[in-house]
Parts: C-alpha cells; sequence; structure tokens
C-alpha cells in the first residue's frame, strides 16, 4: 500500500472504533443500546470489529414499546445469536402495567415519551453504567451539541448546559455511583456515511428498509404502516404502497416513504438525491421546534 | 458506462475528511457564513428549508435568514447566540467535512478551544468595516495554541466596503503584525460576503482583482495528509484482546490507535513505560492482518514475546522514544466554573494513561486579547490560559505538543467532582 491517509469512511470507523474500545476500558457494565433499527446494526458491526477475534464485550440492550414491526424483532433476535451476546429487554408495556407510566391516549398517542421511563429502569435495575447509542449529530439540531461520551446524572438527565468538554482523543467516563453515560460512537458520521458503509461492509440490514408493498395510511404527511396497534379516522383509508423505510423505530409513528428502491445500489443513490432529512417522517420529532431536546433532557436516547 | 460509474464512486469513497473550527459572534456573519456554505453546496433539506424560511418571515427578514441554519439549544435561540460547540456536517464531490462551530467571546474561550483541539483548519472571520480587533487576535491565538496547521482568514462584508482591493491589503498588513507573535504555519487570506455569497462556494464578480481561489475550493483542495504525524510511531494501548476460546485461544492483541507515524510487521519496538523490547508479530484488523499501518488506523498488534503489557502502556519503535517526565511545563486552559486549588491533586489523562498530578507552579497567565504575558496574577480561573508547571507521581511517556498534537496534549479531572477541569499542551 502506498497511500498513508485514509478516507473519510476509513477514519470514520476508526474514530468510532478507538471510542468503542474506550468504552470497553473505561465502564464496569456497558451496553449496547439496540433498536433494530441501520445505526444501532452499524454501531453493532463496528463493536465486532474493534474487539475480533474476540467477542463483543457489550450486551445488547432493547427498549421494547411493544408496537414493533415483527421484521425488526426477528432480525433482533439473529443477530443476538450470530454474536452469541446477551439481550436484556426493557418492555413500556410491562412499565405500563406496573403503573410507571401512563399511555398516551387519541389517535397520535405514543409510546415514544413513555420510552424513556423503561429505558432509565432498565439501566437501573440491571446497574449499567453505559449505553452506548446510534445516536448521530447530523440528526437533529439538539443532538449537534451532543458528546460522545454524554453524561447522565442519576436521574438519567442530561445537562446540555454544562456538558463535559471534550478535547482531542481523550474522552471522560469517570461518574459515581448511580450515573451512567451514553455513549455515540458514530456522532459523526451522516445518513449518507452510513449507507455507504452498510453498502461497504456489506452489512445485514432488516428487509423494512428496502422497497416493499405494504398497507399503509397518509397520516402528517407522510405514510404510517397498517397495524393492530393503528386506530383509524373517518378520513384515513388504507392503501397499499411500494414503500421503504429510511429509519425504524415504533410502528405507530415510523413514516414510510414512496420508493422502488429495493437493492442497497439503489438506496445509496435514492439517499444522496433526497431532498429530505430523514427524521422528516418521524412524527415524534414534530410534536414542538425543541421536542428532541426537551426528551432528551429528560433521559430519552 | 457501468464502469465509468465505479471509477467515480470508487474516487468519491478515496475522499479525506477535513474538520475545521469557526469562531465569533453573530454579527461577524459567522452563522451567515457556514449557511451559506451548506446552502449554496446544497447540504441543506428542503424541510429544513421551509422551516427556516417560515422563523425568517415570522421574524421579518427579507429572503432567508441564513444564519438560523445554525440554530442551536433552546437557551442559544433565545438569546440569539452560541454557547456550545455544534457540529454541523458537509459533502462535497471532493471531500468530507465537519465544521465545529464555536461561539466567539471571550467567556466562551474554552468552547472554542475545544472546537479547535481537532482540526486541520480554521476560519478567523474579520469584518471589512473594523479590521483587526480584539477578537481576532484571541481566535488567531487560540488556533496557534492548539496548532491547528491551516488558517484561513476571510475577510467578511466586503460589499459594506465597496469590495475594496486596498482595504482587503491593508486588513492583510494588520494582521500579519498581530501574526508574527504566534506560532501560525499557514495563513491564507480570502475577502468575502457571506451575505451575498462572493468567494465563499462562487469566485466573485466584484472582486476580479482577487487572483486565489474562493473559500470552499481551498477548503477541498488544502493539503492536509501531512497534518498527521508520519514520523513518530506512538501506539498508547487502549486494551488487550484476548479470546481465550476456539481458534485464537493463545491470541493476544494490543488494541488501540496508532496516534503518529508508522509500524511494521518486524519492527523493533519498546514497550513504555517498563521499556522491554520485542518485534511486532502481527497487525490484526476484522479485515484481516496488514503490514503496514499509519495513524490515526485503529488496529490490533501482537508482538513475539510475552511481555506484560496493559492499558496505559505505550508501544513505540525502539530508536524514537518519547520523553519520560516527572516535572514537565505546558499551556493550560482552565474549562471549570471553580477554580484551580494550589497543591490539589488531579487525576491526568495523557493518551490512555492516568496519574495523579498537581500543577506545581503557576508561571504567568496569558492575556489573548492583547497577546501579553501576565505574570502577577497567579490564580487560575474559567477560559484563562496559562503557563504551568506540572508534577507527576510517576513518569509520563510525553512530546513536545507542537511535534505530537496526540502525545503532547493531555485534561486534568478533579477527582471530587469527576469533571474535565483543564485542557493541556506540552510544551
Amino acid at each position: 500500500m502506498n497511500r498513508y491517509y485514509l478516507n473519510y469512511l476509513e477514519e470514520l470507523e476508526s474514530e468510532a472504533i478507538f471510542v468503542l474500545r474506550e468504552v470497553a476500558a473505561q465502564f464496569q457494565h456497558p451496553v449496547i443500546l439496540f433498536s433494530g433499527g441501520k445505526d444501532s446494526i452499524v454501531v453493532t458491526h463496528l463493536a465486532k470489529k474493534a474487539f475480533f477475534p474476540a467477542k463483543i464485550p457489550f450486551e445488547l440492550m432493547h427498549i421494547d414499546t411493544g408496537h414493533n414491526f415483527p421484521e425488526t424483532l426477528q432480525f433482533r433476535d439473529q443477530l443476538v445469536k450470530e454474536l452469541d451476546a446477551q439481550l436484556i429487554v426493557g418492555s413500556v408495556q410491562n412499565s405500563i402495567e406496573k403503573g410507571r407510566v401512563r399511555e398516551e391516549k387519541g389517535k397520535n398517542a405514543s409510546r415514544n415519551v413513555l420510552q424513556t421511563t423503561t429505558l432509565l429502569d432498565t439501566i437501573e435495575e440491571h446497574k449499567i453504567d453505559c449505553a452506548i447509542g446510534g445516536g448521530r449529530r447530523d440528526e437533529e439540531k439538539a443532538r449537534a451539541k451532543e458528546r460522545f461520551f454524554s453524561h447522565r446524572d442519576d436521574f438519567g438527565q442530561w445537562d446540555p448546559k454544562n456538558q463535559r468538554p471534550e478535547l482531542w482523543n481523550l474522552f471522560n467516563g469517570k461518574h459515581f455511583e448511580g450515573e451512567h453515560f451514553r455513549v455515540f460512537p458514530i456522532s459523526n458520521w451522516t445518513e449518507m456515511d452510513i449507507w455507504n458503509y452498510i453498502k461497504q461492509e456489506n452489512i445485514a440490514i432488516p428487509s423494512l428498509y428496502f422497497a416493499h408493498n405494504r398497507e399503509v395510511i397518509w397520516r402528517n404527511n407522510s405514510w404510517i404502516p397498517n397495524s393492530e396497534f393503528i386506530q383509524l379516522d373517518e378520513n384515513e383509508a388504507i392503501e397499499t404502497k411500494k414503500i421503504r423505510f429510511r429509519t425504524l423505530g415504533d410502528i405507530t409513528i415510523t413514516g414510510g416513504i414512496e420508493s422502488t428502491a429495493d437493492t442497497l445500489d439503489l438506496i445509496v443513490a435514492e439517499v444522496s438525491s433526497m431532498r429530505q432529512t430523514e427524521r422528516g417522517n418521524r412524527a415524534d420529532d414534530k410534536r414542538s421546534e425543541t421536542s428532541m431536546e426537551d426528551r432528551k433532557r429528560d433521559g430519552y436516547f | 458506462m457501468i464502469n465509468e460509474k465505479t471509477t467515480k464512486e470508487k474516487q468519491l469513497l478515496n475522499n479525506q475528511l477535513l474538520r475545521f473550527s469557526t469562531a465569533g459572534s453573530v454579527d461577524d456573519g459567522k452563522s451567515t457564513l457556514i449557511g451559506r456554505l451548506l446552502y449554496d453546496s446544497k447540504s441543506i433539506f428542503e424541510d429544513q428549508l421551509s422551516s427556516i424560511e417560515k422563523t425568517s418571515q415570522r421574524r421579518g427578514f427579507d429572503g432567508i435568514d441564513l444564519a438560523l441554519f445554525t440554530d442551536g439549544l433552546k437557551d442559544e435561540r433565545e438569546q440569539g447566540i452560541t454557547i456550545d460547540v455544534a457540529y454541523r456536517y458537509f459533502t462535497t464531490p471532493k471531500r468530507k467535512f465537519i465544521i465545529a462551530d464555536t461561539p466567539g467571546h471571550i467567556q466562551y474561550t474554552r468552547n472554542m478551544v475545544t472546537g479547535a483541539s481537532t482540526a486541520n483548519a480554521s476560519i478567523v472571520l474579520i469584518d471589512a468595516r473594523n479590521g483587526v480587533v480584539e477578537q481576532t487576535k484571541r481566535h488567531s491565538y487560540i488556533a496557534s495554541l492548539l496548532q491547528i496547521p491551516h488558517i484561513i482568514v476571510c475577510i467578511n462584508k466586503m460589499d459594506l466596503v465597496d469590495y475594496s482591493e486596498q482595504r482587503f491589503n491593508e486588513i492583510i498588513e494588520e494582521y500579519e503584525r498581530i501574526a508574527s507573535k504566534m506560532m501560525i504555519k499557514d495563513v491564507q487570506f480570502i475577502p468575502i460576503s457571506a451575505l451575498k455569497g462572493d468567494n465563499v462556494v462562487n469566485r466573485s464578480e466584484n472582486m476580479p482583482w482577487f487572483q486565489g481561489a474562493p473559500l470552499l475550493h481551498t477548503l477541498e483542495t488544502m493539503h492536509i495528509s501531512s497534518d498527521i504525524n508520519k514520523i513518530d510511531a506512538r501506539f498508547p494501548v487502549q486494551t488487550v484482546i484476548r479470546p481465550q476460546v476456539g481458534e485464537f485461544r493463545d491470541y493476544r492483541g494490543y488494541a488501540g490507535r496508532l496516534e503518529s507515524g508508522i509500524l511494521r510487521i518486524g519492527d523493533e519496538v519498546c514497550i513504555l513505560p517498563a521499556g522491554f523490547t520485542s518485534k511486532i508479530s502481527s497487525i490484526d484488523t476484522f479485515d484481516g492482518q496488514i503490514n503496514t499501518a499509519f495513524a490515526p488506523m485503529s488496529i490490533a498488534i501482537s508482538l513475539e514475546d510475552e511481555i506484560d503489557i496493559s492499558r496505559g502502556d505505550m508501544i513505540v519503535r525502539t530508536n524514537n522514544r518519547p520523553r519520560s517526565e516527572q516535572e514537565f511545563e505546558a499551556m493550560i486552559c482552565w474549562l471549570n466554573n471553580s477554580s484551580a486549588q494550589a497543591r490539589t491533586k488531579y487525576t491526568i489523562r495523557h493518551t490512555t494513561n492516568e496519574q495523579k498530578v498537581m500543577i506545581k507552579e503557576m508561571v504567568y497567565k496569558m492575556d489573548i486579547n492583547s497577546i501579553e504575558r501576565n505574570m502577577e496574577d497567579k490564580d487560575i480561573n474559567m477560559n484563562d490560559i496559562c503557563r504551568v508547571i506540572i508534577r507527576s507521581t510517576k513518569p509520563l511517556m510525553i512530546d513536545d505538543y507542537r511535534e505530537n498534537r496526540y502525545t503532547g496534549s493531555f485534561i486534568l479531572i478533579d477527582e471530587s467532582t469527576n469533571e474535565t477541569v483543564a485542557a493541556g499542551m506540552i510544551l
């Protein structure tokens, strides 16, 4: 080899691997927050690379809203098996039954906000001191301020005004009992980087990302998948469309886009010509101008 | 046809990543400049644009207020200022860019230092009407302190001085006078109007006298491969990989990132601080073994001999070692609300190594508005930049920050709060 510099994807990969190794070295009980979405899949893939040939030194943790795409659960279980990893599931349904949270009512009800309580309860129950997430700074303006190593107090709260300065590659994960960290190894990646990387590495992702025919409802400017959890308005109708998802979350609020991109090549081409942000189809972000910041302060992902 | 496309894609994938920082307040047009870069390079999405159009109209702005693209947290929006570093991303067919967008006011010096710490380039903005002001000196000093390899001085608001070449040259002269007092390696000047778009992405028709390239072209083509030290091999060990099962039962890999230099299989290496020597037997990655590793690759190294090595140790070439010191001088930037206490013990994080240290002596404080030394004031408060003498309980393997950004830098952690209280550059 006579090239002595890394290209941007190699540099991002090297940075993420460095961060993941810091996590393994600095924390007692770190987990990967695994949603089944492409970002947490990429983080898991990077963890595989960081500790090869050993197994990944992290458990996977899934915060299950109970409103899942069946494909996501299948994918999750398959991957856990492949990695020979442990899976921790925090169930929002259990939190509701235990009276920890109350289900929202009405047509736009979602379990999105409720996840925070379940997440924090699960972190506490399992004495987790670091939750690795697939958050990216390009996703949202509150996330643009997020550190790689992001401190959470013993109530799980984020204090954006009082974050630890992060210089060079010196990450300070020191914390007191009961506090924890959220770590974001792919902070500097964009949606385009993720897709280019998935393609380059040939990483398996759930079929939901590829164009397919599905029953959907036009709601809040996007195609919401029909499911047992959806209540229809009188003006709404179920249609069948060829769609794919740009992000995956709770099935009740994840909107798809009309697309014919059914291969990675076509998806990469489509994403690079896309003129809308990927979170544009997420109803959870549309509640107010600062909904992400507010949720993050409370301990959201 | 297909071949053409793959070559183009390949070329895209070989693009480099350039990190640059900006500093400034709202008045300098910093947000407008970033907005302009994002907008003209088509990195703004329609939904972002339409939400910004709405806000611009609501606030009675004529057209789109480009500055709104850099809107951040609630408090920042309310006060109309940048407080914390925000990171922004854009890509052109030539490079991927990460912008560390930092505040410019003196009370946020620590945030500027943070944003500058990983930057390849820094954009210093000067208002053409005002010329070199206190803030210009401050931003340039921070860029020189953090040894940002390239500085681009953008003389902004040229539209307000009739695109005058003479004004541009006057400011260059003023700037060179202050820059001569600092350690600045590479500086370029570009006359721009962020608001009107002159010389940001597109060449200005209003300044035909300017022979240089517009800002984006400059960022796209500047040589950055040499920004990383490729001479002194430094490999701080992060963690040890030991699968202990299956075909890799006996594998023992020292995992870390090569922070500088180049290492090859067969190289004679020395493990610090113990001083044992051995040879590199393999360099492993998930994608297979490699013969040569260079900074900043994340790799795992195996050695020919079984040696007790753990996190905090450093693998270097036998004939090129860092200094081993228990007492050294450094410039520090104090980052915390609570001031430095004399004789207090702090934890130092230097590469992956941690030790107890104390600040033995405060030599002087830098007044970063005047670039003068203050020998009288011995307190170290938030945002202060001081020259100090640090004493550690055990020797640290250090290089000068000027030679090596990663083995020459450190942070101090307050054990009573766990907070990062200072950033240091070794002299």
